[in-house]
């Protein structure tokens, strides 16, 4: 029957419905998570600003940000352990503001796995069970069934201190899963792990999350962690969601000059709007060119824009043309199978442009012309809107 | 002329790293050797002294020993003693361990304040204290005057001169000792682990009983051997609000020694009281440890 639910078998059908497990017991239905307008105010200091957040059934989303963004305190007001100053958490449509923490069935992971030091691995994994009155029979059974789910059967009488970090968060996700919850929390769960481990437990998690059928939030202020785990992100500044996106539109769709400077690499090149139409801007390029870009917003002629480009849609030339601008090469760093090049425009700009070696050799100083490549899509934003 | 210093400061440099190894339980000498000097010393005097039968020190026998424990009186003496600090042990608890919890509970200001009000009668001599206790467990005292006009009795409560005046004198007395170990296990505590309970679907009182009372056991085990040994061997506290109707080992000493010059048998109450507050401190100790497994279950 473990078999079943046991995914040790490579997941052919990745993307697919979580897998419906043979064991009635374990609960596959995901909950949604609904944030109305929630604001919280610690005293003065305005954490959560107006945030509002729709989680769907089975869905994995990161909260994204700097640190002292306001992820934290999200997560622990839907976790019950504070309440918000505005605003509304719903799960499955029901509000559960009134709610203690101990009534809202919400599994939570921390950061520092926050493991009881004076419990066994399993009698961590046996607290919620018994917390919730589960009958001795069933809660020896549940905790066999999860020290097997996390592969940690043999470590059932260890203490936390006697594991390593990677087993420790195996069993703080085993102990929150156990008393399937109706959201898994995750604060910053990869963060005290080494980097090689961390892409294990990352594949473990999505792997439970599948296995459960899970809605799960996680918090991150890694853009790897959050692009791959993800199915959406929600990138936050300042208390505020800057956008709420899946991760190929955060990084290739940016709503906000913020979310373009946070995830991944940009060039930023001023210019101003000649003329916005069709779904079309022409604008031209303090750096000297003049360039039509597909863009959904409409700027009025005249509006100071910023172009963002990354290192990837940039393309080096030899000669100059009507859409190239000059640029004036200052070194080049070798990356792996790339070449990174560091460029000064006319207008004193510092641009990034990372080419694939071929082979052939590069220049790393001298003038050059620098021009987007034919499918690159860059974004533009209002220059004012410049944080 | 930097090489040369360089090269000078070669050897002393050897040289103290030889002497480092043998200094590590060298450093540990004065300590070793006032301790030897100031317990070690007294204590076998104490022995010997304990060992003659008459007042001028000059018979050797163990005559004291056979009349301390050969009389019911001395017997009481030792057995109240004992009692007097579980009883403080018992009351400081059960006052101590929720204003820990308060403190666990308030932020890092108030924190702050409580630490102070818990550190303030440190400041302020014993003396002064218990002559306070006085004040407040008088006839006319405090307590009196607020169970008078709210009428729970007639006439005034005898607590001056009586265990449970001390009892309660000794427990505020005492207090610091046992919060300052215990608030330091409990600040030091994962405030994570309450809200990880809490999420499991842990009550409050779960939440006390199986987290935060087993990881805060080490800090009030420690607390209660202090209580215990401090209210025990409370000698002023003891004499000014007990007076001469509550007899404990120290005020016995004290006569022995001080009022009657009975040197041996005092040594014998000293050994007696050394004795029973070490076996006192021991059970607290183990019983500490037992309840950890019992609470963990
Ligand atoms: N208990 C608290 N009291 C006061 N301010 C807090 C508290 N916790 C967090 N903050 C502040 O709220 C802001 C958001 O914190 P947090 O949610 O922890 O951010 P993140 O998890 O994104 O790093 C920060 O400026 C932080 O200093
Ligand atoms: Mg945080």
């Amino acid at each position: 029957m473990l078999g079943d639910i046991l995914p040790n078998k490579p997941s052919s059908k990745g993307g697919q419905v979580p897998t419906r497990s043979a064991d009635p017991s374990i609960s596959v239905r995901g909950h949604t998570v609904d944030l109305d307008a929630v604001t919280h105010r610690y005293g003065t200091l305005t954490a959560v600003a107006d945030v509002s957040l729709t989680v769907r059934a089975g869905e994995i989303v990161a909260l994204l940000g700097p640190s002292g963004c306001g992820k934290t305190t999200l997560l622990r007001l839907v976790a019950g352990f504070l309440r918000q100053s505005a605003g509304s958490v719903r799960i499955d449509g029901k509000p559960i503001d009134a709610l203690p923490a101990n009534q809202r069935n919400v599994g939570i992971v921390f950061q520092n796995y926050a493991l009881f030091p004076h419990m066994t691995v399993a009698d961590n994994i046996a607290y919620g069970l018994q917390a919730h009155g589960r009958p001795r029979d069933d809660v020896r059974k549940t905790v066999e069934r999860f020290l097997e789910v996390v592969r940690l059967g043999e470590f059932r009488d260890r203490l936390p201190r006697q594991l390593s970090g990677g087993q420790q968060q195996r069993v703080a996700l085993a102990r929150a899963l156990a008393v399937e919850p109706t959201v898994l929390l995750l604060d910053e769960p990869f963060s005290a792990l080494d980097k090689s481990l961390r892409l294990d437990m990352q594949i473990e998690i999505k792997r439970l999350q599948r296995q459960f059928g899970l809605t799960a939030i996680l918090v991150t202020h890694d853009q790897d962690e959050a692009m791959s785990i993800a199915d959406r992100i929600a990138v936050m500044n300042q208390g505020r969601v800057e956008q709420f996106d899946t991760p190929i539109n955060v990084y290739d769709r940016p709503a906000t000059l913020f979310v373009t400077g946070f995830i991944g690499t940009t060039n930023l090149l001023r210019g101003k709007t000649l003329h916005s139409s069709n779904g079309t801007t022409t604008i031209a390029l303090d750096a000297g060119v003049q360039l039509a870009i597909a863009s959904e917003r409409h700027f009025a002629p005249g509006t100071p824009i910023l172009l963002s480009a990354r290192p990837e849609q940039l393309h080096l030339y030899g000669e100059a043309s009507a859409d190239r601008w000059p640029v004036r090469r200052r070194f080049a760093l070798p990356i792996g199978p790339n070449t990174m090049h560091d460029l000064e425009t006319r207008d004193g700009a510092t641009l990034k442009i990372v080419e694939q070696r071929i082979g052939a050799i590069v220049d790393a100083t001298g003038e050059a012309w620098c021009g987007l490549r034919t499918e690159a899509r860059p974004s533009l934003f209002e220059s004012s809107s410049q944080p | 002329m930097s090489v040369a210093a360089a090269g000078v400061a070669k050897t002393p440099a050897r040289g103290i790293a030889t002497l480092a190894k043998p200094a590590e339980w060298q450093l540990a000498l004065p300590l070793a050797l006032a301790y030897a000097a100031f317990f070690l010393v007294p204590l076998l005097l104490l022995l010997a002294v304990s060992a003659f039968e008459d007042e001028k020190i000059t018979v050797l026998g163990f005559a004291n020993w056979r009349k301390f424990f050969g009389d019911p009186f001395y017997w009481k003496v030792t057995f109240d003693t004992v009692k007097l600090g579980f009883l403080t042990v018992i009351a400081t608890t059960l006052i101590g361990y929720p204003i820990a919890l308060v403190y666990l509970g308030s932020s890092p200001r108030w924190q702050r304040v409580i630490l102070f009000i818990v550190i303030l009668p440190l400041l302020t001599s014993v003396v002064v204290r218990t002559f306070a206790w006085i004040v407040i467990l008088g006839r006319e005292g405090v307590i009196n005057q607020t169970v008078m006009w709210l009428g729970i009795s007639p006439a005034p409560l005898r607590l001056l001169q009586t265990e449970v005046g001390l009892v309660m004198a000794l427990t505020q007395i005492e207090m610091p000792l046992l919060l300052l170990p215990l608030l330091s296990v409990m600040s030091r505590m994962d405030p994570n682990l309450r809200d990880a309970s809490a999420a499991l679907g842990a009550s409050k009182w779960r939440t006390l009983f199986k987290v935060t009372l087993p990881l805060s056991l080490p800090g009030l085990i420690a607390g209660c051997m202090l209580v215990f040994a401090s209210s025990t061997t409370a000698f002023i506290s003891q004499f000014v609000i007990g007076g001469n109707r509550l007899v404990y080992l120290p005020l016995l000493i004290w006569q022995q020694s001080l009022v009657v010059y009975n040197w041996p048998l005092a040594s014998v109450a000293a050994l007696t009281l050394l004795v029973s507050v070490s076996l006192g401190v021991v059970l607290i100790a183990t019983l500490g440890r037992r309840s950890k497994g019992y609470v963990h279950a």
